[in-house]
C-alpha cells in the first residue's frame, strides 16, 4: 500500500520499473529497496526459519537482523531491506540456507 | 590500500558533525555509511526536534539532516562513500569496507565511530510473525518510501519513540488501536502523549503483549495487565484485531566494531548496553579511535551532534590540526553537552559516563 497523501511529506518516486517475485511480474520504483517494493505489493512473508519453516517478515529495515533474506538473481541470502531494486530483478523466496555459488 | 587520514564510520548526526569539524580544522575525511543516503535516524524523522537552538530544535529531523549534508557538500576535503559497510576494524589499524560486493582496505590515521544503535526486541509467543516490526522499520517504510505497513497497529512502548511513531502512523493513515507500556508511567514527553490521547488512542500503562496470533502474518494481538512484579495477570487479556505490531522498547549501542578493535567495553544500563570507555575528548582506550553518538550511549540527536563535533575535533587534534580558537570551541561543546544532560534522564547518563571515563592525559591533545 503506497501512501498517496501525507500532511508533511511529499514522496518523489523514481521511474516505474518491473521486477519478478517468484516468477510473477511486479511493479516498483527506481530508488527504493526490494523490501519496500514487495511491501507495496502486499508481500510480507520474506524468509523462512531454517528448521520449522516459519515465515519471517521485515523487522529492522536497516540490514541488521537478517529476517528478510531472499534469493536475488540467483544469489542467496540477500538482505532485501537494504538492496536497491533494479529493473528486471528476479527475487525469489529462498529454500533452506542457500547454496554456495 | 587507500590512504585515508580520518575515517568516519556512520553518517548519522554524530558522524556528519565529526566530519564537518575535522574537515574545518584542515584534515581529510572519509565518511562511510552502509545506507543509501546519509543522515542516519534523522532522515526518517518528520517531527520537530527537541533540544536547544544550537542543535536545531524545532526543526524537523529530515531538515536537520539536509542542513548538515549541505555543509558536507561544500567541503572539499570530505569524501563520502554510501552503500558501503565497514566490516571490520583490525588491531593493526586497518579497516575493511564492502561496496557493491567489492572488498576495500583502508588504513586511516584516526577513526571516529558513529554507528548509532539498533532496536531491541521483545520475547513473546509468535514474535517472529511477519507484520511485527521494530519502530525504525515502520518509519523507514512510511517516511522514506511512502509505504503503509498495514492498516491497524498495536504499539508496544510509550517512550518518545513509541509515541512519535504512533503519531506518524496516524499521519500515514494507519489506525493505532492501542499503545501498551509495561511500566506504571509513560516514559515519553507528556505533550506527545496528550496529543495522541486527544486523537482517541488509548495508552495502557502496566500492560504488555501476551502473544501475537496468526499463521502467515499477524492477525491479532493479545495484551494483558502486569502486576507489581511485571508478570501478566490472567483474566485481564484483551484481544485486538491488528495487522501490525510495532515494538518500541528501546535501543542498544551498535558497538561490534569497537569490540573488534579491542576497545575496553563495559555494560552500563544507564547508557543502554555495552559501551566503550572513553576520555573527555571521546577517545577510546585504543589510541586514535574516537566515538560519538548513540554508539557510545543511547541519547538523542542533539547530544549526538555535539559529541560528533567534539570527536571530530579530537581526531583532528590527534593528528596535529588546530584552529586559533580550538580551546574555546571545545569548552563550548563541553558546555553544550552539560546543559543537554539535565534532569533525571541527564543525571542517569552523566552517572553512566562518569563510571567509564578514562582519566588519561585528558584535554592534553586538544590543548596542545
Ligand atoms: C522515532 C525517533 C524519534 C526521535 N526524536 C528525537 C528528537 O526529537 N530529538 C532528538 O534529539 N533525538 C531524537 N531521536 C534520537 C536520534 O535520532 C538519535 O539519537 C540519533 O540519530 C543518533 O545519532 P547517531 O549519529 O549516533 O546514529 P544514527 O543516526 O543511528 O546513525 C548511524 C549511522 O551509521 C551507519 N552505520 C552503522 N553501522 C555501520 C557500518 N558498519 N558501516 C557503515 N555505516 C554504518 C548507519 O547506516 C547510520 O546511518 C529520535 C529517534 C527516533 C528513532
Amino acid at each position: 500500500m503506497r501512501i498517496e497523501e501525507h500532511p508533511i511529506l511529499n514522496f518523489k518516486r523514481g521511474k516505474k520499473i518491473r521486477f519478478f517475485f517468484n516468477d510473477q511480474e511486479v511493479e516498483g520504483f527506481e530508488g527504493e529497496t526490494i523490501a519496500a517494493a514487495l511491501h507495496a505489493a502486499g508481500v510480507k512473508s520474506l524468509s523462512h526459519s531454517i528448521e520449522n519453516h516459519r515465515p519471517r517478515g521485515l523487522f529492522c529495515a536497516i540490514g541488521n537482523c537478517s529476517s528478510c533474506l531472499m534469493e536475488v538473481n540467483e544469489e542467496p541470502n540477500v538482505r532485501i531491506c537494504v538492496e536497491e531494486l533494479k529493473d528486471g530483478m528476479k527475487v525469489k523466496t529462498q529454500k533452506g540456507k542457500g547454496d554456495i555459488l | 590500500m587507500k590512504p585515508v587520514e580520518i575515517l568516519v564510520v556512520g553518517g548519522g548526526p554524530a558522524g556528519l558533525c565529526a566530519a564537518i569539524q575535522a574537515a574545518e580544522m584542515g584534515s581529510k575525511v572519509l565518511v562511510v555509511d552502509r545506507n543509501r543516503a546519509l543522515g542516519g535516524q534523522l532522515i526518517k524523522q518528520t517531527h520537530m526536534f527537541f533540544g536547544s537552538e544550537k542543535q536545531y530544535a524545532s526543526t524537523r529531523g529530515f531538515d536537520i539532516a539536509q542542513i548538515l549534508l549541505d555543509k558536507i557538500d561544500q567541503m572539499e576535503n570530505i569524501e563520502v562513500m554510501t552503500n558501503t559497510t565497514v566490516l571490520g576494524l583490525f588491531e593493526d589499524g586497518v579497516a575493511t569496507l564492502e561496496k557493491d560486493g567489492k572488498y576495500i582496505k583502508v588504513k586511516p590515521k584516526a577513526i571516529v565511530v558513529g554507528t548509532g544503535a539498533s532496536e531491541k526486541t521483545l520475547a513473546f509467543p509468535n514474535n517472529d510473525l511477519p507484520g511485527i516490526y521494530g519502530a525504525g522499520a515502520v518509519q523507514t517504510l512510511m517516511n522514506e518510501y511512502g509505504i503503509k505497513p498495514g492498516n491497524k497497529v498495536l504499539m508496544i512502548g510509550a517512550g518518545n519513540i513509541g509515541l512519535i511513531v504512533s503519531y506518524q502512523l496516524m499521519q500515514a493513515g494507519v489506525q493505532v488501536e492501542a499503545i501498551v507500556e509495561a511500566s506504571p508511567t509513560i516514559g515519553g514527553y507528556l505533550v506527545h502523549a496528550s496529543k495522541i490521547r486527544r486523537m482517541g488512542v488509548p495508552i495502557y500503562t502496566k500492560y504488555s503483549i501476551k502473544e501475537a496470533i496468526g499463521t502467515e502474518a499477524v492477525e491479532k494481538a493479545v495484551i494483558w495487565q502486569l502486576d507489581d512484579k511485571w508478570q501478566g495477570i490472567s483474566g485481564t487479556e484483551k484481544e485486538l484485531e491488528v495487522d501490525i505490531i510495532c515494538i518500541s522498547v528501546g535501543l542498544s549501542p551498535l558497538s561490534e566494531l569497537l569490540w573488534q578493535a579491542g576497545c575496553e567495553m563495559k555494560y552500563l544500563p544507564e547508557l543502554s548496553g555495552y559501551v566503550p570507555a572513553r576520555d573527555e575528548n571521546l577517545q577510546t582506550s585504543v589510541k586514535g579511535i574516537f566515538v560519538a553518538g548513540d554508539v557510545s550511549g543511547v541519547e538523542e540527536a542533539s547530544s549526538a551532534m555535539v559529541e560528533g563535533y567534539l570527536a571530530g575535533m579530537s581526531a583532528a587534534a590527534y593528528l596535529g590540526y588546530s584552529l586559533y580558537n580550538t580551546k574555546e570551541l571545545r569548552e563550548d561543546l563541553l558546555q553544550q553537552l552539560n546543559s543537554l544532560r539535565h534532569g533525571p534522564v541527564g543525571e542517569r547518563i552523566n552517572k553512566g559516563i562518569a563510571s567509564i571515563l578514562i582519566q588519561s592525559e585528558a584535554a592534553a591533545s586538544t590543548e596542545a
